[in-house]
């Protein structure tokens, strides 16, 4: 069974975590499986610009993929940056194993505006999509309604809507048996 | 399939490098890294990438605006974007003045990147696009391989498609350089001889003797040398063309037997008593006016209105600048598959030192212009550097300035016989450009005792 592995960075709120496995299950069919929360990521902070380092995050985070998972999915509070950008909604290995999302400037809070639950969920899942579709090769998608369109304004996130394009689609499902077809190998050779 | 841009990102940083690729590879890019000045000028050698992102403060060897000006000597056109801290966001703008596109001042903000790399992608998809047009464009004014958006020559295509299918000869007068064979060769294939041979000749490469032999054959034993018996040009061309290129330096003897040619249609192998009946089309070229040479004696008239049946004028380059662009990216292109050399297109600049040239030896010399360049070239485009050459065989374009002490006859005739320089002693030409008419002009030449 193929799953994708879920691990919070510092304090997550839980129905923020059930509606991103949730997501995944809807938008690339894969069962999630929760890990063990992880602490408060001090080695990552960088005082000058009062932000963690996305990069530093990431480099320990590849320690703690669990064998049998294919992607490993991190979620946190934490503003993030990489050394160019001065932040990031998330950050993908594209092709690779890991993908993470901050939640910091999805919330309503950040922009000194009165909370708001259901919006935050629907920024989260279409960030979640997002940077999980540059784990399968997804690059950023002209359509402007499409998750994988590059947004770098919250406004760009409102913009959006959850499902891919169809262009995103066809590239997605090829990974996605690509991930597959070892499993669907061993089921033809069984008597 | 598209060929995708190409990114090079040059840190000494790996943090920042990495992070920067990682972001542009994100946006389906395929990106390269370097750490260092060197490095980056190295990869820029053997790679022609759309976009440099160099970072301004780097330590040791080479710093971002020296790696820019490396790079900008190997790609002119290249995108060059300066990565700098906020602190030296005044260099930066030194750097632009040095040649970079634009500066971006660190960490930016994330839509800054993308919305700077989609301009400049912008920008090169439709200079692709112009390049793909522009081809098509080429195709479109080309005529079996003769270029030109000229109307005299666009008249000229027209004119070779009614007259490929009969058999008159036709007299073909240009400098030379501008392409008689090739409209040779274009009457010949547009029409039903395109099957058969197209045979050229040059009559001014061969002694008199050589060239008869070369026309009619020769029969067994009829020279010294002649040991075996030999088909000439105008048997071979059985059916099809022949077409004889300067015609005007033939000696008188054979000036005879090609108008009994002309007129017969038949002809003796050198040494030989059988009567040859041909089909041949004739087609002759001059870069001397032979009507001139008709009135000098030095041609006979009943050849030249023989061969004057059709008369074709093939004005020089300089009378149509307009064809110059056209036949330098035409020639990029052709060349660029011959040399196996990617280049793609030429600058404004490189097309402003062509049109400013004037192009003594016409088409062939602008075709060599270009190969020279593309030769030497280093980038995917010609720039004004690479036709440097060209200023060193540029003819004087300061107006002549006489001596003071000089007669107004003294200065007539000097301009006179520098006219007649230029215009290789075709005095249509000279005339023209005098303003004056034909029969002033050679009142002038016998006044002065001009020599030609
Ligand atoms: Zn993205
Ligand atoms: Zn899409």
């Amino acid at each position: 069974m193929k799953t994708v592995a879920v691990v919070t960075v510092g304090a997550v709120a839980a129905e923020v975590l059930a509606e991103i496995e949730l997501c995944l299950g809807r938008h690339f069919g894969l069962e999630s499986q929760r890990l063990a929360p992880l602490g408060e990521p001090e080695f990552a902070w960088e005082p000058a610009r009062q932000q963690y380092s996305v990069i530093a995050i990431m480099r320990e985070l590849l320690r703690f993929c669990p064998p049998q998972a294919v992607r490993l999915l991190a979620l946190t509070e934490k503003d993030l940056f990489i050394p160019m950008l001065s932040f990031v909604f998330g950050q993908a290995q594209l092709n690779g194993t890991l993908a993470i999302v901050s939640l910091a400037r999805l919330r309503q809070e950040f922009y000194q505006l009165p909370a708001n639950p259901p919006l935050l969920l629907a920024r989260a899942c279409k960030e979640t999509v997002h940077e999980m579709g540059h784990t399968f090769g997804l690059t950023h998608c002209l359509e402007r309604k499409c998750p994988m369109s590059l947004s770098t304004t919250i406004q760009q996130v409102d913009g959006k809507g959850e499902n891919f394009c169809a262009n995103c689609t066809i590239v997605l499902r090829e990974s996605l048996q690509l991930l597959r077809s070892p499993d669907m190998l061993r089921t033809e050779e069984q008597p | 399939m598209k060929m995708p841009w190409e990114i090079l990102v040059v840190d000494d940083e790996e943090v920042m490098r990495e992070s920067l690729a990682a972001w542009l590879r994100e946006d389906g890019f395929v990106v390269d890294t370097a750490a260092a000045g060197a490095e980056a000028v190295a990869k820029a050698r053997a790679k022609d990438y759309a976009i440099y992102f160099v970072d301004l403060k780097m330590p040791g060897g080479m710093d971002g605006i020296e790696t820019m000006m490396e790079i900008r000597k190997l790609h002119a056109e290249a995108a060059i974007i300066i990565i700098t801290a906020y602190a030296t966001v005044d260099t930066a703008i030194t750097a632009m003045k040095e040649g970079a596109q634009e500066y971006i001042v660190k960490p930016c903000n994330p839509s800054e990147i993308s919305l700077l790399v989609n301009r400049i992608i912008k920008v090169k998809n439709l200079q692709r696009e112009n390049i793909i047009l522009r081809k098509k464009l080429t195709r479109h004014y080309s005529f079996h391989d003769i270029i030109s958006k000229h109307p005299r020559m666009l008249d000229l295509f027209a004119l070779i498609r009614d007259i490929a299918s009969l058999r008159s000869t036709v007299l073909i007068h240009g400098e030379s350089g501008t392409g008689k064979e090739l409209i040779a060769r274009a009457i010949h294939y547009s029409g039903h001889r395109a099957e058969r041979p197209f045979i050229g000749v040059s009559c001014a490469a061969l002694a008199e003797t050589l060239l008869e032999s070369e026309l009619f054959g020769h029969e067994k034993g009829a020279f010294t040398g002649a040991v075996a018996q030999k088909k000439g040009k105008f048997e071979l061309a059985e059916g099809g063309t022949i077409f004889l290129d300067e015609i005007g330096d033939i000696s008188p003897k054979l000036q005879m037997d090609l108008l009994r040619v002309l007129q017969e249609r038949s002809f003796y192998r050198v040494g030989g008593s059988d009567e040859i009946h041909v089909d041949v089309r004739v087609i002759a070229a001059s870069h001397v006016d032979l009507q001139e040479a008709v009135q000098r004696g030095t041609f006979r008239d009943d050849l030249f209105y023989r061969l004057n049946v059709i008369n074709i004028h093939i004005p020089p380059l300089r009378e149509r600048r307009e064809d110059i662009p056209l036949l330098a990216r035409h020639f990029v292109e052709r060349l660029s598959h011959e040399l196996g050399k990617e280049v793609d297109d030429l600058t404004e600049g490189a097309l402003r030192v062509l049109l400013d040239y004037e192009w003594p030896g016409n088409v062939r010399e602008l075709e060599n212009a270009v190969e020279r360049a593309m030769v030497t070239c280093r980038a995917r485009v010609l720039t004004e550097e690479d036709f440097a050459f060209l200023n060193h065989n540029k003819p004087e374009r300061r107006g002549w300035v006489p001596p003071a002490n000089m007669s107004l006859e003294e200065v007539e005739k000097q301009v006179i016989v520098a006219t007649l320089q230029r215009t290789q002693g075709n005095i249509k030409e000279a005339a023209a450009t005098l303003g004056i008419d034909r029969s002033t002009l050679y009142d002038r030449i016998k006044k002065y005792n001009i020599p030609r």
